[in-house]
């Protein structure tokens, strides 16, 4: 299991804003009425989209929203690893995917590039616009490597694709996500070797039909 | 054609994302059509079908899934029925579901309606894992737009009231266990639970419940719309239908691809995948079907059939269909510390063997990449796998312990050169140079 802490460096204070809480609620609502703990994790993650991170105050906050003991958030936060508990880098967040289908096609070539360029792991940039880290499977294996940067997934990199990504998200830009190398979707880069058949998307499929093995006479 | 399957036999018609996603694209293409007349039929009707097809979850553990269906009570109570569907996919290897939820969502929503019906529900929630968030976006808008056609909620045109609600979670594998997805449901660390209590007894909110896999659910409106004896004829008499693969490693063109079950592997690999990286002759050995199976030597994945039980009696596992492929520069002692380490950091920490058992297994397994293990840890480390193996909760400590299992079976021989090389070179410790003159 991975350990983890909150840092000893939290703010005084923290407050929903409106449309953070807005959504709180709306998830509380989507579970049965008495059972708002489900939102627990969601609510979690609307605010570390608030805050870029989860501090302590935040924690309590969100304890007292879901009327629930602090305890039970604490765990939560400190079990799931997706809840960052240090601010992280004002540009990108970095998570280089480092499992064995990744790792087999190069991931580790991608870590060097963050360790010169950003530093440690789990460690701000000395700019603060970094953050990096090596993180377990993202389910993008088809893929690799892969990063998820601030959320969204770059796939087939290279130490030069990446870099060049890197440069974008330090200029304040954010690049399209996908494939670096112009694949669409999980498809064979070779090119299709299936789905080609025109007639499966002329709407032929659409028709009215009868469905087969129905009971003589249907009964509800 | 490449492959065993046609075209024309394929569920997932937008599996690359190429064409629209959405309610009217996937009406196009076949998804929503003649869902009225299927769950206007009873229950029974549904789970025979779905017998019939022999479909087998496809979430890696292959559980008939039209059996499992009828595990749920059969008169509603106070107590609601729910389908929990199963979309934390966090498997190395496996990325196939992914692709369902962001470009084919229409087939699962669909599926979630037939399937609720089969178990006389109302009310279907979908787990995702919370690093999909782009595929969560997709799925949220999916679910809208078929509130919006009246497909759910109440009052359905389809004349049975589903609910379907999203739920995501926080980057952690074990919430792939069926008891861990349903504690982490609630709000809690994903811990597993004790059986029994069965799911189909108490599962969350101490309601009736069943967790299927995201694959399961979503070929189910196709296979009653072309009968359970179309699915059937596909495959073995065991492994019935069509399934989603992936190659990922050390492949020409990795890939998501739609085939028949019973394909070989290197059929599988060579049609779809642009074979392996430096020709069929460099291949080392396979991972079926994602990392928690055992490994199969190329030897045996010339012969092997991507079927249930022909990867069993090779001493591995279909899983969940997903391969991982090395070619013979391929590391592989390396490649299984990784995976050990995957299992060290997602174990959840509530049973001894595997909490202790994966971080000792991990450190050993680094040392053995290097060469700085003792010959004797090797056996030591099959017995402390074997010790992890079946005393814990859920399937976590199993998965941990199997790719270790594998690399010793088929390549004992190579981690015990590399003890032995290490052995030999000079040595390496502090001072050495010192004490060689």
């Amino acid at each position: 299991m991975s350990v983890r802490r909150l840092s000893p460096n939290q703010p005084e204070s923290f407050a929903f804003k409106p449309a953070t809480l807005k959504a709180a609620k709306d998830w509380m609502a989507n579970f049965p009425p008495g059972k708002q703990q489900s939102a627990m994790v969601p609510i979690l993650w609307l605010v570390q989209k608030q805050e870029g991170w989860v501090p302590e105050p935040a924690i309590r906050a969100v304890a007292e929203l879901l009327g629930v003991p602090v305890i039970r958030v604490l765990e939560v936060v400190t079990f799931y690893t997706m809840f960052m508990l240090e601010p992280v880098g004002t540009h990108a967040l970095v998570q280089v995917c480092g499992t064995t289908p990744c790792q087999t096609r190069g991931s580790e070539d991608l870590m060097a590039v963050c360790k010169r360029r950003i530093g440690a792991q789990n460690h701000r940039s000395a700019d603060g616009k970094f953050y990096w880290q090596e993180v377990e499977c993202l389910g993008a294996c088809a893929n690799a490597p892969m990063a998820a940067i601030n959320d969204r997934y770059y796939e087939d990199l290279t130490p030069e694709s990446f870099e060049a990504l890197l440069d974008d998200f330090a200029a304040g830009k954010t690049p399209k996500p996908g494939s670096a190398v112009g694949r669409v979707g999980s498809s064979p880069v070779s090119g299709l070797t299936s789905l080609t058949d025109a007639k499966l998307f002329d709407g032929s499929l659409g028709k009215k039909l009868k469905v087969p093995n129905l009971p003589s006479k249907a009964s509800a | 054609m490449p492959g065993i399957l046609a075209d024309k036999d394929r569920i997932f018609l937008n599996l690359y994302g190429q064409r629209d996603w959405g309610l009217e694209g996937a009406k196009a293409r076949g998804a929503w059509n003649g869902t009225a007349d299927m769950v206007a039929q009873t229950p029974e009707w549904i789970c025979d079908q779905i017998k019939a097809s022999g479909l087998r979850g496809r979430g890696g553990a292959g559980f008939p899934t039209g059996l499992k269906w009828t595990f749920m009570p059969k008169a509603e109570s106070e107590r609601p029925h729910y389908l929990l569907v199963n979309a934390d996919e966090s498997e190395p290897g496996a990325c196939k579901d992914r692709d369902i939820l962001r470009n084919d969502p229409h087939l699962l929503i669909e599926g979630c309606v037939i399937a609720c019906k089969a178990m006389r529900s109302h009310q279907a929630y979908i787990y995702i894992r919370g690093e999909y968030v782009h595929e969560r976006e997709r799925l949220t808008a999916a679910i809208r737009q078929a509130y919006d056609a009246g497909l759910l909620g109440k009052n359905s045109k389809l004349g049975y009231d589903v609910d379907v609600g999203l739920q995501h979670g926080g980057g952690a594998y074990i919430c792939g266990d069926e008891t861990a997805l349903m504690e982490s449901f609630e709000g809690k660390k994903g811990q597993p639970r004790l059986k029994p209590p069965f799911p189909a007894g108490a599962g969350i909110y101490g309601a009736p419940t069943t967790v299927n896999n995201v694959e399961t659910i979503a070929v189910v409106g196709t296979i009653l719309r072309r009968g359970g004896d179309w699915f059937a004829q596909f495959g073995t008499e065991k492994s019935t239908g069509t399934k989603l693969f992936a190659g990922s490693g050390h492949l020409n063109a990795p890939c998501v691809v739609e085939e028949a079950v019973g394909i070989s592997v290197r059929q599988l690999i060579e049609d779809h995948m642009g074979g392996v990286r430096g020709g069929w002759g460099n291949l080392k050995a396979v991972i079926p079907g994602g990392i928690s199976v055992r490994m199969i030597p190329a030897e045996e994945a010339e012969v092997a059939l991507m079927t249930y039980e022909d990867l069993q009696a090779r001493g591995s596992g279909l899983g969940t269909g997903t391969m991982i492929v090395f070619d013979k520069d391929a590391d592989l002692v390396k490649a299984i510390a990784r995976a050990s380490y995957f299992y060290k950091h997602e174990s959840c920490g509530q049973c001894t063997p595997c909490r202790e058992g994966t971080g000792w297994m991990w450190r050993v397994m680094e040392r053995m990449v290097t060469g700085e293990a003792e010959m004797s840890e090797i056996d030591l480390l099959l017995d402390v796998a074997s010790q992890v193996e079946g005393h814990t909760i859920c399937g976590l400590g199993d998965a941990a312990a199997w790719p270790i299992q594998g690399l010793f079976r088929h390549f004992r021989h190579e981690v015990e050169e590399r003890i032995t090389r290490y052995r030999a070179a000079p040595g390496v410790y502090a001072g050495a140079k010192v004490a060689a003159e």
